[in-house]
């Protein structure tokens, strides 16, 4: 039931709930909670890639001044975290993440040991005084290594130190089409490891509560509730025993929706000592020792007609998953996603797919904003420039021969899209450039010896993957529902709880906005709580574009029930069907009687402090819930990028010119925000195309351990972005939105690559890696003299 | 040992002015100034994001212009004016200042862990500079790191912010010069 005002909050820029906190620095993030006698935590982490433990000295450590503890694994005997897909041991291998290592170390900093003291200085003064030796073994940093026959195995139970190795598609005939196509093209892209760096590094606050007989455990998670899980798993405990509490959360972009081993150690260490301890991971630490991405190596193929259509599509992808198979996604989340979902906007009619997950002596990997999706659009789109060259044909005309237009489609990889905008923000795309003169301006720069390039991208991004979207990966926990709650106070004011938790995505807005239009009430009398396991039965959290798909279905959902009570109650006291009835502004009207109106504080008066009134079918109290899932393949959000890149002949820099965007991601909640998203999104995999790797050296060395060397793009290099907005509702969530939180992300590295490649053409030099450094496009502008010939 | 202060044996006493507060601190000569302010102070609107100085998510206003209070210590700070965040909103009413509500009008913040960082920037540069240019403003962006918004939003909001404030002294100006 809908209200019945015409000015509806959904699809405004209403003015976000969460920002006079956050801009008067009364936001409470994980470590501004400080609890009295508090004791800090830090760890003493693996100096080598891979080894085993032969002793752990702690000795020194306790006798530095104010240490209060210090723990190894054997100290805490907590029970691993194990990630498991359920397909057999020829497609998955389960590995074992202890929470301090025991006795091997898989990559430089490892945590081995929990240094607790009182305050973090004191801890630091105690890491330095920790004693561990090593017997080294042999690390394996990467992929030709790791595959390698007789390899080292970086765990014993993964032969050639594969844990995933998957076939999902292999079309009947793949090899003829190929010999017999008139055009083949191969790519072999292969792209850095990056870190999703939310600017809030990880931490917790953990603390035995023995009224309630709870572990309550504040940490900046993206999924409270498998935290929660993991927790009591480890530590032994019921899941009752566990509360995680989720602060307000500078960021997760990913890195924060697994579980961690160090909000764990710090929760052990909380219960052993009696006192609360905190723990909050340093920058080095983070961009070194928590959780990666991205590393992957595509080798494929694809056949097109004569007139440029595709015939078909061959790929293996290998990702390089570090030493760990992250919970609860395990390492098959990045080769499964990029297996199921490759052929993307396009009409491929035949392919064939290996995706493999190896394991490397590095720090471990986890879902990082995309996951894939921006490294296997960046393949699709590089095979697609390659084979508009090969056909001579121009590179926007070539995917509009290729792009889905009707819907809903089901492709090759089984996947069922349901209508999106693919060919119409294509070429809405291509003529806001051409209109801004860049074509032109490309042409006559050209003219002048100056490299200038034009690029695109064109995807789709699976958004509200719901439970059964989930169950096809085969993961042993499937994510996918999400919960919410709606409740009336007897003031007529509203708390909202949803499963799914809020760093930056504005929900305590988007979903206000959702509930304020559901019942027809003021916006500001609605308030969202989220991240708290006791506040709500069970929840999956933010992640995978899913919060305003999903979690604001069930939000708008329970709403709705909200709204059916009060109207009941009213047209109890009025003696008439509740049909009868309408919300309005914050009362329930008469439909035949525009002038009979019983406000929700009335109503709410009754259903509490005079349920005596009510009748013997309708209970006390306004509370309503509701559980929304996807039971179909999930709805598609669409973009197209489109990019102008300059790249300067000295220094091999490339700058960014112009930069479109035109997405759809259904409805729009609140506009402004979808843009936030749009542009965050962008500038992150500008960074991934340009500028951030972590490399490791032949010992198993990170590259990075500060911002010194990893670099993060400031407004320096991301451009301004010119946003357009295409609207196709999605029929089966309850808003029409479908997620918005990626998109950016996964268009920017294809569309930069291809603009780079676009300003290299009279060069003859093609590029398929990222990040795209200075060096190489230095060295693809310089023309080689004889003698530099190799 | 149930010393729960966690000072250790060598502490001094320093004075801070902070906000046009003067605090008195007992601390270790080796912390920073923005632990002291965040964790002795309870001041925990600046926040730590990379603690070697780059991210900028520290910068506070040591006498009017932004530092990195992550390399500062504290004991350097003795004798200062230091202005954090929580000197922006009016302390009574909570009211936003112009600068803060240039920053939600123009979704210039999502998670907000940098935003103090960028708000006490942008306080201390327009105080210097109040004429700066939009080309000038994301030149002194360029400072600290953001991960959310692309830095667009922050750029338009401080830009606003200058632009309503210099045509507020235009008014203001011509008002003196009418009377």
């Amino acid at each position: 039931m809908t209200s019945a005002r015409a000015d509806r909050l959904v699809g405004r820029s209403v003015a976000r709930r969460e920002d006079p906190r956050l801009l008067s620095g009364r936001g409470r993030f994980v470590d501004d909670i400080e609890l009295p006698g508090m004791l800090h935590a830090q760890f003493v982490r693996s100096t080598v890639a891979h080894g085993t433990i032969t002793e752990i000295d702690l000795t020194g450590v306790r006798q530095v001044p104010g240490v209060v503890a210090a723990f190894t694994a054997a100290d805490l005997a907590l029970g691993d975290i194990t990630a498991r897909l359920g397909r057999p041991l020829s497609e998955f291998v389960p590995t074992a993440m202890p929470v301090l290592a025991r006795d091997r170390v898989r990559y430089v900093g490892e945590p081995v040991a929990v240094v607790i003291a009182r305050d973090p200085y004191l801890a630091e003064d105690g890491l330095e005084a920790a004693r561990v030796t090593y017997a080294p073994l042999p690390p394996i940093t990467c992929e030709e290594q790791a595959l390698a026959p007789d390899a080292p195995r970086v765990h014993a139970e993964a032969a050639e130190n594969t844990l995933v190795d998957v076939s999902l598609f292999a079309t009947e005939g793949i090899d003829e089409i190929f010999d017999q196509a008139p055009c083949v093209v191969h790519v072999d892209v292969r792209t850095g490891r990056q870190n999703a760096l939310p600017l809030e590094t990880r931490g917790a606050v953990a603390q035995w509560d023995a009224r309630e007989e709870q572990l309550v455990l504040h940490t900046c998670t993206q999924t409270p509730h498998q935290v929660r899980t993991v927790a009591a798993r480890c530590l032994r405990l019921d899941e009752r025993a566990v509360r995680v509490i989720v602060p307000d959360m500078g960021g997760g972009f990913g890195l924060k929706c697994v579980v961690g081993r160090e909000e764990i150690a710090a929760a052990a260490a909380a219960l052993r000592l009696g006192r609360p301890v905190k723990w909050i991971e340093d920058r080095k630490d983070a961009l070194s020792a928590s959780f990666l991405a991205r590393e992957q190596h595509y080798t494929a193929r694809a056949a097109f007609d004569a007139d440029g259509r595709i015939l078909g599509l061959d790929t293996e992808v290998v990702c390089d998953m570090g030493a760990y198979s992250c919970y609860p996604f395990t390492a098959g989340i990045e080769p499964l996603m990029a297996s199921a979902e490759m052929p993307g906007v396009y009409k491929v009619p035949a392919y064939r797919v290996r995706g493999r997950a190896i394991a490397t002596n590095k720090a471990p990997t986890a879902p990082y904003r995309g996951v894939s999706r921006p490294q296997y659009v960046m393949a699709m789109e590089r095979l697609m420039e390659r084979a508009a060259r090969e056909l001579r044909l121009d590179p926007v005309e070539i995917r509009r021969r290729n792009v889905i237009t009707d819907f809903p489609y089901t492709g090759v990889n089984n996947i069922t899209y349901d209508p999106g905008s693919y060919l119409e923000s294509l070429d809405l795309c291509e003529r806001a450039l051409r209109e801004a003169g860049w074509y032109d301006r490309q042409a006559a720069a050209r003219a002048e010896g100056r490299h200038i390039g034009i690029g695109f991208s064109c995807f789709s991004e699976r958004t509200g993957y719901g439970s059964a979207a989930f169950a096809q990966r085969k993961m042993e926990v499937v994510p996918g529902f999400d919960l919410a709650e709606v409740r009336m106070d007897t003031s007529g004011a509203v708390t909202v709880t949803t499963g799914t938790i809020s760093h930056g995505q504005s929900h305590e807005t988007t979903m206000a906005q959702i509930v304020a239009d559901t019942l027809g009430l003021d916006f500001t009398k609605v308030k969202l709580h989220q991240g708290d396991t006791d506040r709500i039965t069970y929840g999956w959290g933010t992640f995978a574009s899913r919060s305003i798909a999903i979690g604001g279905s069930a939000v708008r959902l329970a709403a709705g029930r909200l709204g059916d009570k009060l109207r009941a109650i009213a047209a109890a006291e009025w003696g008439i069907p509740p049909e009868e009835t309408e919300l309005d502004r914050g009362r329930v009207r008469r439909r035949d009687d525009p002038d009979a109106a019983l406000s929700y504080e009335h109503l709410a008066d009754t259903a509490y402090l005079k349920s005596h009134l009510l009748p013997k079918d309708i209970d006390p109290g306004l509370t309503a819930t509701a559980v929304f899932d996807v039971h179909n393949d999930g709805t598609f959000s669409n973009a197209t990028h489109g990019v102008v890149v300059e790249l300067h002949e000295g220094t091999g820099q490339v700058e960014i010119l112009a930069y479109f965007c035109v997405e759809d991601c259904g409805v729009a909640v609140n506009p402004q925000v979808v843009e936030g998203q749009c542009r965050g999104g962008i500038a992150q995999g500008i960074s991934g195309a340009l500028f951030e790797q972590i490399t490791y050296d032949a010992q198993g060395e990170p590259s990075a351990t500060s911002f010194m060397d990893y670099k993060v793009p400031t407004a320096h290099e991301i451009p301004e972005v010119v946003i357009h907005h295409l609207e196709t509702p999605c029929a089966f969530t309850e808003t029409g939105a479908k997620g918005a939180g990626e998109g950016g992300t996964i268009g920017a590295p294809a569309a930069v690559l291809n603009a780079v490649n676009d300003a290299l053409r009279p060069t003859g030099v093609e590029l398929d890696n990222t990040p795209i450094t200075p060096e190489t496009v230095h060295r693809a502008l310089t023309p080689r003299t004889p003698e530099q010939t190799p | 040992m149930n010393d729960t202060t966690g000072l250790g044996d060598d502490v001094q006493l320093i004075t801070l002015d902070v906000n046009g507060t003067s605090y008195e601190v007992i601390s270790a000569p080796r912390r920073t100034l923005v632990d002291v302010l965040r964790h002795d102070l309870r001041l925990t609107g600046t926040h730590v994001g990379c603690e070697h100085g780059i991210c900028g998510a520290c910068t506070v206003l040591v006498d009017g212009l932004p530092v990195r209070a992550c390399l500062m210590f504290a004991a350097q700070a003795e004798g200062a004016r230091i202005t954090t965040v929580e000197s922006l909103a009016d302390s009574g009413t909570g009211e936003l200042s112009d600068l803060q509500r240039a920053f939600t009008e123009h979704h210039g913040l999502q998670c907000g862990f940098c935003t103090p960082g960028f708000l006490m920037l942008a306080q201390g540069f327009l105080a210097e500079r109040p004429e700066a240019t939009k080309e000038d403003i994301r030149e002194v962006v360029a400072a600290n790191l953001c991960r959310c918004t692309g830095y667009q939003t922050i750029v338009e909001a401080i830009d606003a912010c200058a632009t309503a404030r210099r045509s507020q002294r235009a008014m203001g100006a011509e008002e003196e010069s009418c009377n």
